[in-house]
């Protein structure tokens, strides 16, 4: 691999060849602000937020220009916080962003960059075209694209990570627009319900309709943890709200998934809430199960298990582990009935 | 797997055979689509329906159910007679060529075409040339190869191809079974196995029940192997088996032949169920205590490719459930035990002592690095592929296998062909997902997959409710009309309990692993006269 050393802001930092500068000032701590970019998806380079000047003269968007050795990079000056200050002016009056009625505030990066650039509020621009806001049509997903500031990231997520190429821009100029399909609603589109769009979403154009009603992003907190459903083991950031209910799964980035989740990844995991989880122990007394204390079920089940295996020796016993349990759970098990019942009679559905 | 999720965009090509892979493990499903679709790989499909993956396919086999060893028989077939295997690798690393090569003598692609309903049989020939090419190719399956009472059988075959293509013991090669539940591997791992204990030391060793003897304490471990779950019930309803302590199972839905299934569980003197909900399956316990969700525990888990990772408490736990290893533990403390766990860390350092492949992992290294077994010390990097430089057992086998028909084939009494799975939205027996609302909105009750053909001679309409039997039983299911189905054949998704397709499944098994044969039975349809 070539290594290649440049200068960003004066500090002497290296990268591979091939890399970008945003790439190499990012690994290196460097914050250049970015919209269109996103580390899991080609390159796109049109949001223009990145400028950086490089040898003291050209200015070039960071996330697409590749490093070249002996390279120097400034990635601010008077002149780039005026070009970045007009890009999102020009983003900003585009749009309707009114972050008192989007559920992406204060997860929005693009509201977080027009505070870093102190950007007041501007004028809509004339050439303004009212766009699609589509609640309804879909229940994993909601669409407002008056927010929608054409960096193209879902159009990718779906292209290059899900590969269901459900989204794309249509139209030119002012009227671009995204459609999904041939110009359908997105709930009746071939959309799998995946997600990663929203995920990826900088602002509050593509959300999950499951975060409606159940608190503010900053009131939320995220616990990462191992999707419980098929065997790739996704590992999901799990949000929940102050009164510990999930608000939505985002996939992490350092699982084997990296950061994609299927539909039940994202929204299959309600059920925790549910009402019908079993809440008590229950003893099946004439045919109808009645609530019990723990000290009385697990008596009960021990008396019964001693018993049984009394009278009957210990291989009249058996048990059925579970491939939804943990390893931990399922070698207590396995020991439980070797050592204590004294029976291999120990299976799980492995073959099922 | 051998290899590794990762190794993905190494390969140069892809054959998956059995495996439904974008709605039975999306996340796979859509990293293959990837190098396909917008990198020019090569996929070959083998399948009895025309799934997502066909359609991308360089060249895809709509096969009758259970004749996965006739193709890959005959893809071998071709590779030997045109001289396109890997010679030098099968010279220098494998054994049993020549009686392998002997077998395969027969499945000229005409006699394998015959066999598994393929118009064409240049297609084999050219498949097989294809993957000749793909240095490496990974060959992906799931239950589709396993599910089968040839269903060992099936899965040396996929060794047999992958070790004739030089494929096995290379990054972005291999032999990659998609294991269906999140953590089925560490299950097996573990030794919730009837045959072994951990890391698959056989229960029948002496020295092995000396090692867990001293391990744990204890005395007099049995060296005699246990029961499988279909023989547990199956000695349950001959009075051999008298109480079964179910943990997160629902054998009701999930196992075959249900009808059965219920006797045995009825015919039990105790049956105690652990679970999150009161399932169709515990509603035939004496005891049903309440388990905590995936969510409310701490615990690690072993995904498809042997990756270890750790669970974190996301929420508090339900009402008064409790964790699944507190509650046996309980149990045995009350048994005469004295185990003192008081945290999930606490077992996985003793499973870390008796466990060889995981001796090298901690909850450290599972929570914040990439580790997978076989990793035997704490300085081990972990294993991404199997079999390098050398296999497990030396050089690799091949073995000779033929095909053999499945348990029950079409006949004049029950003329289709019924096969079962999963569906995107929806997994094993709808306990969690059915309770979702997203999910359970999309696809709200079972189906059955028809081919237009046959519901032309049937006169059966598209969402019209028909029935459907089999020698174990008869449901009544919405059809689903589509040419995505091979002709002859249904298939039935297993999530619904109001349909259930595994009343009609046959509980034939595999002689050697006991795994039934879920993928294909004889059935019958009939129109529901009005």
């Amino acid at each position: 691999m070539d290594t290649i050393t440049l200068t960003i802001d004066g500090k002497k930092v290296q990268g591979e060849r091939g890399q970008t500068i945003l790439e190499v000032a990012l690994k290196n701590g460097i914050d250049i602000p970015y919209l269109c970019y996103h580390p899991k998806i080609s390159k796109t380079g049109a949001c223009r937020v990145c400028l950086v000047r490089i040898n003291g003269t050209m200015l070039k968007a960071s996330c697409v220009e590749p490093i070249v050795e002996g390279m120097d990079v400034v990635t601010e000056d008077e002149e780039i916080v005026k070009i970045r200050k007009f890009v999102l002016e020009l983003l900003l009056s585009d749009g309707d962003h009114n972050c008192l009625y989007c559920e992406a505030n204060a997860a929005c990066e693009f509201q977080a960059l027009i505070q870093r650039y102190n950007i007041q509020e501007v004028k809509p621009s004339p050439t303004r075209i009212p766009k699609e806001i589509d609640y309804e049509s879909s229940n994993a997903l909601r669409r407002n694209e008056n927010r929608c500031i054409l960096c193209g990231r879902c159009v990718k997520a779906c292209r290059e990570i899900q590969v269901s190429n459900v989204w794309s821009f249509a139209e030119r100029g002012s009227e671009t627009h995204l459609v999904a399909d041939d110009g359908k609603k997105i709930g009746e589109s071939s959309c799998v319900k995946c997600g990663t769009c929203a995920q990826l979403c900088p602002t509050g154009a593509i959300k999950f309709q499951t975060v409606i009603g159940r608190g503010a992003n900053w009131e939320l907190t995220s616990i990462p943890s191992i999707c419980i459903y098929c065997g790739v083991g996704c590992k999901i950031d799990f949000y929940k709200n102050r009164s510990n209910i999930l608000v939505k799964a985002m996939g992490n980035y350092t699982g084997p998934n990296n950061g994609h989740l299927c539909v039940k990844g994202r929204f299959g995991f309600d059920f925790v809430h549910s009402e019908k989880r079993l809440k008590k122990p229950l003893i099946k007394k004439n045919n109808v199960f009645e609530e019990a204390e723990w000290d009385e079920a697990l008596d009960l089940v021990a008396k019964k298990l001693s018993e049984i295996k009394e009278k009957y020796g210990s291989d009249s016993i058996a048990a059925l582990s579970s491939a939804k349990c943990t390893n931990e759970e399922n070698y207590i098990m396995q020991k439980f009935m070797r050592s204590v019942i004294g029976t291999n009679n120990i299976d799980h559905c492995a073959r099922l | 797997m051998t290899n590794s999720i990762r190794e993905i965009p190494i390969s140069q090509g892809f054959l998956v055979i059995g495996s439904n892979t974008t709605e039975n493990h999306p996340v796979i499903g859509s990293m293959i689509k990837n190098e396909v679709i917008n990198k020019g790989k090569k996929l070959i499909v083998v399948d009895p329906r025309r799934i997502e993956l066909a359609r991308y396919a360089d060249y895809y086999f709509q096969i009758r159910p259970g004749t996965n060893i006739a193709i890959l028989n005959g893809f071998m077939h071709v590779l030997i007679k045109e001289d396109l295997y890997d010679k030098e690798y099968v010279k220098n690393r494998c054994e049993g060529f020549d009686a392998m090569a002997e077998v395969l003598k027969k499945y000229t692609p005409e006699y394998v075409a015959e066999i598994c309903g393929i118009d064409n049989p240049q297609d084999i020939v050219a498949a097989a040339r294809l993957m000749a090419g793909l240095k490496p190719m990974a060959l992906y399956y799931s239950m589709g190869i396993t599910q089968f009472v040839s269903g060992v059988n099936g899965v040396k075959s996929t060794a047999n191809l992958q070790m004739l293509l030089g494929n096995v013991g290379v990054a972005g090669g291999g032999v990659n079974p998609l294991r269906g539940q999140n953590n089925v591997q560490g299950a097996c791992d573990m030794g919730a196995l009837p045959v072994s204990y951990p890391a698959y030391q056989p229960v029948a060793s002496e020295e092995n029940k000396a090692k867990f003897e001293s391990a744990w304490g204890v005395t007099s471990l049995s060296t005699k192997p246990g029961l499988t779950i279909l023989e547990m019930f199956n000695h349950a309803i001959a009075g051999n088996i008298k109480a079964i302590y179910a943990m997160g199972e629902n054998p009701v839905m999930s196992d075959p032949n249900q009808h059965h299934v219920i006797e045995a569980l009825k015919s039990l003197e105790f049956f105690v169920v652990q679970d999150i909900f009161l399932t169709e399956t515990a509603q035939f316990a004496h005891v049903v205590l309440p388990a905590r969700s995936f969510l409310e525990k701490e615990g690690t888990v072993t995904n498809t490719e042997r990756r270890v990772q750790l669970m974190h408490k996301v929420l508090p736990p339900v009402g008064e459930a409790k964790d699944d290893w507190w509650m046996v533990q309980e149990v045995a403390n009350r048994m005469g035990a004295n185990w003192n766990y008081k945290k999930a860390e606490d077992i996985f350092e003793e499973i870390r002592k008796v466990t060889p492949s995981y001796a090298g992992i901690t909850y450290e290294r599972a929570d914040y690095t990439l580790v997978q077994w076989p990793c035997p010390s704490q300085d081990h990097p972990g294993t991404q592929f199997l079999h390098k430089d050398k296999f497990s057992r030396g050089l690799g086998l091949f073995t000779p296998i033929d095909y053999t028909p499945p348990a029950e084939e079409a006949d004049f009494e029950y003329p289709m062909v019924l096969t079962t799975g999963r569906i995107l939205d929806h997994f094993h027996t709808g306990t969690m997902t059915r309770k979702s609302k997203v999910l359970d909105e999309n696809v709200p009750e079972g189906f059955v997959e028809i081919n237009p053909n046959d519901a032309q001679n049937y006169n059966i309409e598209n969402g019209e409710v028909i029935s459907v039997s089999t020698r174990r039983g008869s449901i009544r299911i919405k059809a689903r009309v589509t040419d995505k189905i091979k002709p002859n054949t249904v298939f039935i998704p297993f999530h619904f309990f109001e349909a259930c397709a595994n009343v009609l499944t046959n509980d034939a098994l595999d002689p050697a692993c006991k795994i039934p044969e879920y993928k294909v039975c004889a059935c019958r349809i009939e129109k529901i006269q009005a």
